[in-house]
């Protein structure tokens, strides 16, 4: 068990690591005690982006698969969640609606995962099937205004999106407030700690086997695009359990958190913080999150343009993310470059060559 | 009878240099270096900007959209320069660092420009054949389309250029040791590809609303024909955009834009199930 935690796959080891983790997970928890509730709230909406963030890492990071299609399931299992919990008339059956919506985003990553990854394609091409996908999606819903456009008594409402659906609740007790900031830290830690161990884990080394090169994964005996869907179909459905807390948390989607440039979100969080491990991408979207959240307040357009020009900033100076690049940087520091151990060495050489082919 | 079929043509004409005028640029620049251009939509509103704007100071159409597409062509020799320039090693890298370029110019658009400028109407002009109506323009459009293939044709077929620049598609390193130069040969093809994208903002222009995120309504368009296409683009883009607007014309016909629009995109993720590496892969082998 422990071994799958402190895995050659993930940085952050050890005593040092982990010691840090429980401080940062004890100074979540006890936040609320001293912060009022306005920012509580406001932490708990910047952890449901956390989610796909995650898994875009790994599809990304660890995958190799660069999809654009994050807030096309976000967008899926957000909408699916409106439509099922005014269907099924709140209350309780919220939490199965948002388990639903989860299995239906995957079941969707399914479909169009298996289309693509058994067609072969992969790299860029991935990249702008799953784009289309999501913007055609978002143009759909853009026009449903009209009345005839509901499922069951949800009206989807074209640009001005749903709303009217329940917040998560149990029995008469709605999940708001410090409570979902409880939910959300759990479901993080949860989550964290799984995929931890899944690309720790033996499917997790194959999966990186396949991102380093695809066909000396298959020599070795393991038919990849299982892999790889599988891969596909974790990534989205955290984008889809994602889309699923966002409609519960305002009670409200609309098409424009799916389109652009809401799509292109995840993709800077992710290149900004380092996509090739989990740990940097939970803190760096966090952060990236923070930052744009305070200037969304003053004007939305420079924060995206902000957001913008981290893109190019990453690509230009620091391809491999700059949260990454800081973390490794104090770390060698901390430990007078003992960490320089042959095994991240190896690990630097293989992701140049796979960046290079 | 023959206004009903010439109504059908009209409509396939309609969607085919929509795809064609939106590829083209988009399928040079990914034919000669591997970089799928994410600014492409965004190139495409400053042709589209440009033309409202000289037309606003009084310049004729016809020279304002020649403009833009200069232009939007300039701009784009400047960005290979700047930005792609260091990373063709890195295709994956360019996409991401043109979507940054993307997110940049649009908001700021949406920032300093505000959120739409007034058009400039579509030419009048429409003529009849039986009991329908046409409008001329549209058919410009489809003049244009084919004007455009034409030209790429010329350009890469016949001319000196043509020949450098199809040895660089084929093996950069061979072309350069040969004396080739495929620095400028990139630039001037990544300026082709942006001054093709400012031609098809500069035409469609007069018939659709000025926004800063117009772009968006034409990256779907262009990046299914390029997927269809295929890696040889000079083969491969016309054929994709054939097949693809026959699709979109039938079901634009009966069930709307929404709907061919989401049907194109079923057809594609169909095809590259099939034909991964696009259509320009059969014909290649056909040709062989």
């Amino acid at each position: 068990m422990f071994k799958l935690l402190d895995g050659p796959q993930t940085l952050g080891r050890g005593w040092t690591f982990w010691s840090c983790f429980l401080a940062v997970l004890a100074a979540a928890l006890i936040y609320p005690v001293f912060a009022d509730s306005y920012d509580v709230g406001n932490f708990s909406y910047f952890l449901i982006w956390v989610f796909m963030a995650l898994g875009l890492c790994l599809m990304w990071g660890y995958g190799g698969m660069l999809s654009f299609g994050q807030t096309f399931f976000f967008g899926i299992s957000g909408y699916a969640y409106g439509v099922l919990a005014i269907n099924m008339g709140g209350g309780s059956t919220t939490i199965a609606a948002l388990m639903l919506s989860v299995i239906i985003a995957m079941i969707a990553a399914g479909i169009l995962g298996y289309f693509m990854i058994w067609g072969g394609i992969s790299g860029i091409f991935f990249g702008i099937v799953t784009l289309s996908a999501t913007l055609v999606l978002a143009f759909f819903l853009g026009q449903t205004a009209g009345p005839e456009w509901h499922i069951g008594t949800a009206r989807l409402n074209g640009f001005n999106g749903m709303k009217g659906m329940d917040p998560l609740t149990i029995g008469d007790f709605y999940i708001e407030g410090s409570a979902l900031y409880y939910v959300m830290v759990a479901l993080i830690v949860i989550v964290y700690i799984a995929l931890r161990m899944l690309v720790n884990s033996r499917i997790g080394n194959v999966i990186v086997a396949t991102r380093e090169n695809p066909q000396r994964a298959e020599m070795l005996g393991y038919d990849v695009r299982k892999y790889q869907l599988l891969t596909f179909v974790i990534g989205s459905g955290l984008a889809g359990l994602s889309g699923a807390l966002y409609t519960s948390w305002g009670q409200f989607i609309t098409p424009s958190s799916i389109g652009l440039p809401a799509a292109a979100m995840p993709i800077v969080w992710v290149a900004f913080s380092g996509r090739s491990d989990l740990t940097a991408t939970l803190v760096g979207s966090f952060l990236l999150l923070f930052g744009f959240q305070t200037i969304t307040v003053y004007s939305q357009q420079a924060a995206l343009v902000l957001m913008g020009t981290l893109l190019l900033a990453t690509v230009m100076l620091a391809p491999q993310g700059f949260v990454l690049g800081v973390g490794k940087l104090v770390v060698d520091r901390w430990t007078g470059r003992r960490r320089r151990d042959a095994n991240s060495t190896l690990a630097d050489t293989g992701r140049l060559q796979s960046d290079e082919a | 009878m023959s206004a009903e079929l010439f109504s059908v043509f009209y409509q396939f004409a309609d969607v085919f240099a929509f795809l064609i005028l939106s590829a083209a640029g988009l399928a040079i620049v990914f034919g000669m270096m591997g970089v799928i251009n994410m600014a492409h939509g965004e190139f495409i509103m400053c042709g589209a900007y440009v033309t409202v704007g000289l037309v606003k100071l009084g310049v004729p159409l016809a020279i304002a959209q020649g403009l833009a597409a200069v232009t939007a062509g300039l701009i784009g020799v400047a960005v290979e320069y700047l930005i792609v320039r260091r990373l063709y090693k890195r295709p994956l890298d360019s996409l991401l660092a043109t979507w940054g370029l993307s997110l940049i110019v649009t908001q700021s658009m949406l920032l300093i420009v505000g959120s739409s400028v007034t058009g400039i109407g579509t030419p009048e002009g429409s003529f009849a054949i039986g009991g329908y109506t046409f409008s001329t323009y549209r058919l410009v459009l489809f003049a244009c389309a084919v004007a455009v293939l034409i030209g790429l044709y010329v350009i890469f077929m016949k001319t000196r250029f043509g020949v450098m620049a199809r040895a660089t598609m084929q093996n950069a390193a061979m072309a350069k040791a040969l004396g080739a130069r495929t620095g400028r040969i990139y630039a001037i093809s990544f300026g082709i590809g942006a001054g093709l994208a400012g031609l098809c903002g500069a035409l469609y222009a007069p018939t659709m609303t000025l926004i800063p995120t117009m772009g968006a309504t034409f990256v779907v368009e262009s990046f299914v024909t390029v997927v269809v296409g295929g890696a040889n683009v000079l083969l491969g883009t016309a054929p994709a955009a054939v097949f693809l607007a026959m699709i979109r014309m039938a079901l634009n016909a009966s069930y709307g834009q929404i709907i061919g629009q989401i049907g194109m995109l079923f057809a594609v993720i169909l095809i590259i199930r099939v034909l991964p590496e696009g259509l320009s892969s059969v014909l290649v082998r056909r040709g062989r």
